[in-house]
């Protein structure tokens, strides 16, 4: 009766890059990033962020959860899960998506890359089997969960396209923001998009684990007069702030998981409605938008520039400095940015404020030497990312 | 003779609670007990040598945090401590283990479907949404909804706005739940036959109901909305066994000032002229009180202890059509050593979990029907734990207890009461379906209580045997519990209350029923309240 197998693995999982980031790392800061051993820094994360905006940062993204989607009604499910048009996302490009429930209620983001003709690849924080599943009914697709069978790293910061092209790899100057590429990687087969989630010039790479450490050793080669650096998670967070990115368990939760009425958000109130085409067939939460559409959003994201220097963090968001009834959101996402010399904030408020060019008031704690403190700080609305460089867009991209 | 201000029948979790609320009321309060130990099912007894046996509940989950903390039971000797996980053993020689860790649970789910992994997420916001709706109320008073005072229609509208504010698609979603069977619920997540028999187990744990009987999701909460220092649905044990529970409730009642007395069986509720005044116990002494308060179940109650002339047509009758079917039985072990269970790697988590023999639905479902044939499951649904791997004082170092809760098993075998070959059969049926996983288990066995819901009726005193003194159907939940208009823990009679699981908010160690009926007792008698309101949760 007795039968053998492997018991499930209870500790943390490694990454196929795992040998090489340990090696790095001096600080022996980790934390869990859905199963994987993922490092907040590897050595100091000022530096590190420093290494975004100013060298060649990499990041070991392979916990990213990832699905390849393909067969005849691929584009056909895509455009039913998801709000924007797929069938304007073609073959080499890469399009940022939300995906909503019945009620219009954003259950995740992720990237859809459209690998080949009729082939994706869609990455997304959360795992989302049983949904993809579920809204596969009727379609000729196959989903597959790729999440161990891709090894991923993001290449981000100024001297990125130098030290890819000192790689060798090849057509990198012809690449555009949102495009991807297949090339050879040492005999294997290589993506490379220039995308990230940094709002700088940088790019992700994409392959076959077994060739992981190869790769990693190829790369850090190439950038060895480029300033290239391996990060943590937090140098990334912050340049995600300064992005303006959303952050999924920051500025929304995943629809599916809000047990609280009214915890959950649609595109429209996470700033997002240009992702929402009523134009084509039915998708996922359609109906629910289009009401939503004629009648109001109860919530707006807003990007925060705030008065002074001290980080919002958890702060609530007032509509007037004085009298704090007036209480109209909270800030999710806070930061210094050393790039901008700013003090910036995400945050959510209900409509309908926040819109571009308001002020509002952030009620900032702040501590110094163990007194806690309380300062009301005047902020401005703000409808573009904090920090966008002309470089980002650049192609071909300078050398730097 | 002396009166006491309020007699309380049955030394139980739920009678010893109301007794010690009513004390620190400040009422002269006796709580009678036919045994000789008190608990009632919520008891350890040493049954053989150094062993400690809890012999009837077994694990702690749903005892009200509020209650524990107003009367301060770890001053008494209560600690509870959570437990890990559950495991099925299948036929196939392969296991599904469920885990604290969120991501070594994800990865063992994934191991048998990534669909099913990844909807437990789906799954568990949306049963953890019915628990919060639910647990609100389970320290309070279920309204009626025919009644036009202003508390009943207080509590209405709060129920009434909790659910409004749930918004269209759950508000819709939360009244098929009440309805439907946890079969069905199940079926809407998952598609892995194992997965979905693990989760099952709840749903029908202490009910005479089948995995596909309509309201079975809706007892799938039930054990689900417990907690163990706010991990809700977590759960654990209470150390020394489930009479550490009551052994602290019952300190915290004689700190109070308040009586207790064992081998004080009651043969009668005394009524006068319309009105309880006291109880006459088995060996004929008589207690006198200004109220009378009974934590035997309801039938007990009524049926047994009381005079039907002075009861209401109507209500006597819906009381003898009561739903309180014995359903389970108790297998308890003491064990010469660890079994082992060669399935699990050396060393596994899930020695310390929950143990099941059952792999499949349809498993599930036959061991019901023998039930209905009048007969116990010949393949059984086993819920057993060995508490002793965390408990030092239960058994001697190196030896342990082993309870195993069985369903389904029948009061009556074919209409008739049990003859003791089948209860040994019965026994066997249990041993031998672990034996099955663990070829040492049977050479560690020193000796086995076997307990039919005879054998608790019997000793215990609850009818049949049932664990919640009742079905936790629709028609018996709320303000429908134990009888319409009878759900405010005030009997048919005047001075007379009820305070057992039969009533609001059912059973299981909450100790919900002997608290709330406590308030009404206070507010009856315009005494200041000495019952804590929920914790309540944003």
């Amino acid at each position: 009766m007795s039968l053998v197998r492997e018991p499930v693995h209870q500790g943390r999982l490694k990454t196929p890059f795992y040998p090489r980031v340990e090696k790095l790392d001096t600080v022996n800061q980790w934390h869990e990033w859905k199963g994987y051993s993922s490092p907040d820094a590897l050595y100091c994360s000022e530096m590190e962020y420093f290494a975004i905006r100013n060298g060649t940062a990499v990041f070991d993204l392979s916990p990213m959860t990832k699905y390849r989607i393909t067969g005849p009604d691929a584009l056909d499910f895509l455009n039913r899960l998801v709000t924007r048009d797929m069938a304007k996302v073609k073959p080499g490009r890469v399009a940022y998506a939300v995906w909503c429930d019945d009620q219009g209620q954003v259950i995740d983001d992720g990237t859809i890359f459209h690998l080949r003709e009729g082939e994706y690849r869609l990455c997304s924080q959360q795992r989302h089997f049983a949904w993809f599943q579920a809204a596969a009914i009727g379609f000729d697709v196959s989903i597959v969960h790729e999440t161990e069978d891709i090894a991923a790293l993001a290449v981000q910061g100024p001297t990125s396209f130098s030290v890819l092209n000192n790689m060798g790899i090849q057509g990198l100057d012809a690449l555009r923001p949102f495009g991807l590429m297949h090339v050879d990687f040492q005999g294997a087969e290589m993506m490379v998009s220039r995308t990230g989630f940094t709002a700088d010039l940088g790019y992700e790479l994409w392959m076959d684990p077994v060739k992981a450490l190869d790769l990693w050793d190829a790369l850090f080669e190439a950038g060895k007069l480029h300033k290239i650096r391996a990060i943590g998670t937090e140098a990334l967070e912050l340049a995600r702030i300064e992005a303006g990115y959303l952050a999924p368990y920051e500025e929304f939760l995943p629809a599916d998981e809000t047990i609280r009425t009214g915890r959950s958000r649609s595109p429209f109130e996470l700033g997002l409605g240009w992702l929402v085409d009523f134009k084509k067939p039915n998708f996922n939460g359609r109906r629910a938008l289009a009401e939503e559409k004629r009648n109001g959003s109860k919530w707006q994201l807003v990007k925060l520039d705030i008065d002074g220097n001290k980080a919002a963090h958890h702060s609530y968001i007032f509509a007037k400095e004085k009298g704090n009834k007036d209480e109209i959101g909270f800030v999710t996402s806070a930061a210094w940015s050393p790039v901008c010399k700013q003090n910036i904030a995400i945050g959510t408020v209900l409509a309908p404020h926040g819109k571009p060019g308001d002020t509002v008031w952030v009620e900032v704690y702040y501590q110094r030497e163990m007194h806690w403190n309380r300062a009301m700080a005047k902020a401005r609305i703000v409808d573009k990312p904090f920090w966008f460089p002309p470089r980002r867009g650049a192609t071909p991209p300078g050398p730097y | 003779m002396k009166t006491y201000d309020a007699i309380v029948v049955g030394a139980g979790h739920n009678g010893l609670t109301n007794a010690a609320f009513l004390a620190r009321a400040g009422l002269d309060v006796v709580c009678v007990e036919k045994n000789d130990y008190i608990g009632g099912a919520t008891v350890s007894r040493n049954l053989y040598k150094d062993w400690w046996y809890s012999n009837c509940s077994y694990v702690c989950s749903l005892l009200r945090p509020e209650i524990y903390r107003s009367l301060e039971l770890h001053k008494h000797g209560l600690q509870v401590t959570p437990y890990g996980g559950s495991v099925q053993f299948m036929e196939s020689g392969d296991y599904y283990g469920s885990y604290h860790d969120p991501e070594v649970a994800y990865r063992e789910m994934a191991r048998f479907s990534r669909h099913d992994a990844d909807a437990y997420k789906r799954y568990s916001a949306d049963t953890m949404r019915q628990c919060r709706f639910i647990r609100d109320f389970l320290l309070s008073t279920a309204p009626d909804p025919t009644s036009f005072k202003p508390k009943d229609l207080k509590e209405l509208a709060r129920i009434g706005g909790k659910f409004m504010d749930m918004g269209e698609d759950r508000m819709y979603e939360t009244i098929r739940f009440w309805t439907m069977s946890v079969a069905e619920y199940l079926d809407e997540y998952f598609e892995t036959d194992v997965i979905k028999t693990a989760l099952s187990g709840s749903g029908i744990i202490g009910t005479a109901l089948g995995i596909h009987s309509p309201g079975t999701a809706y007892v799938l909460l039930h054990h689900y909305m417990g907690d163990v220092d706010g991990n809700v649905g977590s759960w654990g044990f209470a150390r020394g066994g489930t009479g550490a529970v009551a052994k602290a409730i019952a300190g915290a009642l004689e700190a109070a000032g308040g009586e207790l007395r064992t081998e004080a069986g009651v043969d009668q509720i005394i009524v006068r002229n319309g009105k309880a005044v006291g109880v006459a116990l088995d060996n004929g002494d008589e207690i006198k009180a200004n109220i009378v308060v009974s934590a035997m179940d309801v039938k007990r109650t009524y049926l047994t202890c009381m005079d039907k002339k002075d009861l209401p047509e109507k209500f006597y009758r819906r009381v003898e059509n009561f739903k309180i079917r014995g359903s389970s039985g108790k297998v308890n072990i003491a064990l010469d050593g660890l079994p082992t269970f060669p399935a699990l790697p050396e060393g596994s988590s899930l020695y310390h979990s929950d143990m099941h023999f059952i792999d499949s639905m349809e498993r599930m479902e036959r061991a019901y029907d023998d039930w209905k044939d009048g007969t116990w499951s010949k393949d059984p649904y086993l819920d057993m734990t060995i508490p002793t791997l965390s408990d030092p004082t239960m058994a001697p170092p190196g030896k342990h207890f082993m309870s195993c809760f069985v369903q389904y098993c029948p009061r009556q075998i074919d209409g008739r009461d049990w003859t003791s070959e089948e209860k040994d059969a019965f026994g066997q049926t249990v041993i031998n379906q672990i034996a099955n996983y663990s070829p040492d288990f049977k050479d560690l066995i020193l000796h086995a209580e076997i307990r039919t819901p005879q054998d608790i009726e019997n000793e215990i005193g609850i009818t049949e045997g049932n664990i919640f003194h009742g079905e936790l159907t629709m028609d018996q939940l709320l303000f429908n519990r134990p009888i319409p208009g009878y759900a405010q823990y005030r009997g048919p009679v005047d001075g007379l209350y009820m305070c057992g699981s039969s009533n609001h908010p059912g059973g299981g160690i909450m100790a919900a029923p002997g608290a709330n009926a406590a308030r009404e007792i206070l507010r009856d008698l315009k005494r200041p309240n000495t019952v804590p309101e929920n914790f309540g949760d944003d």
